[in-house]
């Protein structure tokens, strides 16, 4: 049995310990809004947050994850930064197919509580998750208007 | 582009009626509709809830590209509905089908959503607004005239009554389908046309939206699976003992030239397959890689035969008889959608049905292929259509992912089992942008003006080998010249040249191609403005002078470059070591035109830094998501341009994931300024034609930057240091 502390709740989990943290998740959890993109850390479409530190957790096995650390997911999040964000995304519309947002989102939240107010340069240097709809300069300016709410 | 699933043509029976006029159908009670809204319907297109809650049908599918919200924008329009309350369903193929087509083309692909069934589904709601209206009417006793309607609310002026659509749905619903139905003035619009937020979002920003990869069943089983990845080749033995063993294996299914591993969760089954031994014959193709594909292409560039796609004058005497002849050749590789969610598809089947819940671009190509895969009558199948983590034309080209699905879960009866293809799969059997390469010949007089051009193109036709009743009698694939046809609505040249033949020699490796976002238009329009951008170096002229010289007849086409040129500045010094680069194109219906800013480094470093890009479409249903469409169609097309290609070693696919496939990412995305400019009187694409002027605008602006031509896609084979 491995033990997972996600989103503030203990699941018990009947896995092999090379398991993903990601099909952990997504699998014995039901937790469907952290995504399956590439497998190899690649895209960040799997972002989680673990100690509040962004992790790709496709390829992240559980066994590297102690029950003691708080794992958070998309579903999860509740910070002031995320659900600027969110709000930003819907005001810009930023989502197209959106399979990727889960984890942009991440990502943002991640870029923010260590950059408040970056440049588009930092934007640029921090977001390096994938998006095949191409929806990166919303993306850009999400995070800029949500770091404006945050700050107003 | 009609992306049709060869076994599709079963459909085709009765179609007339559809494409050709507007049917109104009600609701049989009692009937099949699992997917569908149990609220009778005002008609196909329209259910009101009692509480005025709209529900829109939809019948193609929303995969990131804005049709879902900008055809229930329409439908709402005429509908005169209040848009606050509009949601939307989707009906299944299956549905479809017993109505004989009432929902029309379900088809997602091509750019076509809106543009092909616009007139259909605006009538839809305009039919449902008069039904409405009159069954309010009669319930007054008034005449239907002296009616008004306003965001779902009919007023009756002289007696100040009122009833909300919610109140007489269920009386509409009863009445007959008016006969005459006419259209607002597109100018009239206040829904339509309007920068709307799209529906739908929320889920996307919390985790919450459904993909297709997310569903689940009671009971449901999971499988990976490992097809044969060298083309044309055969499993020679599997060993699967060490696999069986494997916890949560449930079942090893081999068919075709798979292997298929079923267990009780997805990362269990392809842990198991990765445990599967399996050894190919590698067939006649085990040792085709890219340079043998590249080295017959090449012979296609001189072959006598060929297709001839736009030919006017006598385009070989007069590039003889030319004072100054150009020559150059280019080429464009495979390209993989590379959509983020890998296909999949979840299957139950049992001897009397099938059912398979699927993100699909085309899901009555998915019941066709469903029908053939469970061995039942398209009756007793039926496809509930998810939501898609892209489809770039990936999943209209082939329903391959809902044949290995349905044909797994046989093994299983009565069990759901999703498939998930791996990254690596997705890979190793996409349907991959064809591959061509293209000589392009002009002739210059003394003046500089162009008096021939030949643009011989050499390569893989899409239809060729999936779709081969699309071919035309003499074999020849007339989507190999979009953009390139003496005129139409749908893709015309946009030049006149007085001596000009395009060609094609069809050549076509063992490689299954597909339909690519933007599909043909996309190498033409690289090879075309490209060359067109050549010409008039070699001429001394300025490229947007010496386009307008050959665009005077054809002032759509001109009104986009003008566009791009006036905005951002062409003629005008640009920043210090920034260049620029210009494209046009025609396609889908839509006219596109860009203008690139490029900067390289002395290290031969490119940056795309800004791209203004123009689009009239006709009819513009939503700014806000067309401007989304052109940025992401840049993002798609540059990351191909710049940094992609799919190639072939051993009779295989050597790319396996986003390591060596990059994906253009957040930092080398270019500003992007978008002017939409809807001319009226027709309505074009916009999922897809932005994308063709994408990388030609950028390789101009190379031109400029380093007096470097790249002729060979992706760029970063070429380097870019000056000379």
């Amino acid at each position: 049995m491995i033990k997972l502390n996600i989103n503030g709740k203990v699941h018990s989990l009947n896995v092999e310990p090379d398991t993903p943290l990601l099909w952990a998740i997504r699998e014995q959890i039901g937790l469907t809004g952290t995504k399956y993109g590439c497998g190899v850390a690649q895209c960040g479409a799997c972002s989680v947050e673990i100690d509040g530190q962004v992790v790709r957790s496709c390829s992240m096995p559980v066994s590297a994850v102690t029950e003691k650390q708080k794992i958070v997911t998309i579903e999860g999040m509740t910070s002031k930064i995320t659900a600027a964000l969110q709000k930003a995304w819907l005001d810009l519309d930023v989502p197209q197919c959106g399979y990727c947002q889960s984890g942009q989102l991440m990502a943002a939240t991640a870029l923010l509580k260590t950059i408040p107010n970056p440049t588009d340069a930092e934007i640029k240097r921090e977001m390096s998750n994938i998006c095949r709809c191409g929806t990166y300069n919303r993306i850009s300016a999400g995070i800029k208007q949500a770091a404006s709410a945050l700050r107003a | 582009m009609n992306a049709i699933d060869f076994s599709r043509r079963q459909f085709l029976v009765g179609t007339g009626t559809v494409a050709g006029g507007f049917t109104l159908a009600f609701n049989i009670m009692g009937n099949e509709a699992l997917a569908l809204s149990a609220t009778p319907e005002v008609n196909a297109w329209v259910v009101i809830k009692p509480d005025d809650t709209v529900i829109i049908r939809i019948a193609r599918v929303e995969m990131g590209q804005g049709t879902l919200t900008g055809l229930a924008q329409l439908v709402s329009e005429e509908l005169e509905a209040d848009w606050s309350k509009v949601t939307t369903e989707y009906p299944t193929p299956g549905e479809n089908l017993a109505r004989k087509r009432v929902w029309g083309n379900f088809q997602t692909a091509g750019s076509q959503g809106i543009r092909q069934s616009a007139d259909y589904v605006r009538k839809g709601g305009a039919a449902a607004r008069m039904m409405l209206m009159q069954a309010a009417a009669n319930q007054w006793k008034v005449p239907v005239e002296e009616l008004t309607v306003s965001k779902g609310v009919i007023t009756h002026e002289k007696t100040k009554r009122k009833l909300s659509y919610g109140k007489v749905a269920a009386a509409a619903a009863k009445l007959e389908a008016p006969k005459d139905v006419a259209l607002k003035d597109p100018k009239s619009w206040t829904i339509a046309g309007k920068p709307l937020h799209r529906l739908n979002q929320v889920g996307k920003t919390n985790g919450k939206q459904i993909y297709s990869i997310d569903h689940t069943m009671p009971g449901m089983l999971n499988a990976a699976i490992r097809d044969c990845p060298i083309f044309g080749g055969k499993i020679k033995s599997v060993d699967s003992s060490k696999a069986e063993k494997m916890p949560g294996v449930k079942k090893i299914v081999r068919f075709d030239q798979a292997v298929a591993v079923v267990a009780d969760t997805w990362w269990r089954a392809k842990t198991a397959l990765e445990a599967v031994k399996i050894e190919y014959d590698g067939g006649e193709h085990a040792n085709l890689d890219s340079k043998a594909i590249a080295a017959t292409l090449r012979a296609g560039l001189d072959a006598p035969e060929a297709f001839v796609g736009n030919s006017n004058g006598d385009a070989h005497s007069a590039i003889v008889g030319a004072v100054k002849k150009v020559e150059a050749v280019y080429s464009v590789p495979y390209q993989n959608h590379a959509t983020m969610e890998p296909m999949n598809a979840t299957a139950v089947w049992t001897p009397e049905k099938c059912e398979v819940w699927t993100a699909t671009q085309n899901a009555e190509a998915a019941l066709a292929t469903a029908s053939k895969a469970a061995g039942l009558p398209l009756d007793k199948c039926d496809i509930y259509r998810m939501d898609l983590g892209g489809g770039f034309g990936r999943r209209a080209t082939s329903q391959d992912f809902v044949a290995q699905a349905i044909t797994i879960a046989k093994e299983l009866p009565g069990t759901p089992v999703k498939l998930i293809w791996s990254r690596e799969e997705d890979m190793a059997h996409g349907c991959y942008h064809p591959i061509t390469q293209c000589k392009m010949t002009g002739g210059l007089d003394a003046d500089g003006n162009l008096v021939g051009l030949h643009m011989r193109i050499s390569g893989q036709s899409i239809q060729a080998t999936i779709r081969p009743e699309g071919l035309e009698p003499n074999g020849r694939d007339p989507f190999t010249f979009q953009g390139l046809n003496a005129g139409g609505a749908e893709g015309a040249f946009g030049y006149t040249i007085p001596n000009l033949l395009i060609d094609h020699a069809m050549r076509n490796p063992p490689v299954r191609p597909g339909f690519w976002r933007g599909v043909n238009n996309n190498q033409n329009a690289i090879y075309l403005e490209s060359f067109i951008d050549e010409l008039a170096h070699e001429a001394g002229k300025d490229p947007l002078e010496f386009r307008r010289a050959l665009m005077k007849n054809h002032p759509k086409h001109l009104a986009v470059l003008n566009a791009v040129a006036e905005k951002a500045g062409w003629g005008t010094p640009a920043p210090a070591g920034v260049y620029r680069g210009l494209a046009q194109h025609m396609g889908y219906g839509s006219y596109v035109a860009a203008c690139a800013e490029v900067s390289v480094s002395d290290k031969g470093e490119l940056k795309v830094l800004r791209i203004v890009a123009a689009t009239d479409c006709g009819h513009a249903v939503n700014p806000h998501q067309i401007d989304g469409q052109i940025a992401g169609s840049f993002a798609y097309g540059l990351g191909a341009a710049l940094m992609q290609e799919i190639t072939v070693k051993d009779g295989r696919i050597e790319q396996e994931n986003f390591d060596t496939y990059p994906i253009l990412r957040m930092e080398d995305m270019p500003k992007v300024e978008t002017i939409i400019m809807p001319s009226g009187g027709f309505w074009g694409g916009v999922g897809e034609p932005t994308i063709f002027v994408a990388a030609p605008a950028v390789l101009n602006a190379i031109y400029a930057a380093t007096g470097k031509r790249v002729r060979n896609l992706p760029i970063k084979n070429t380097d870019l240091r000056k000379a």
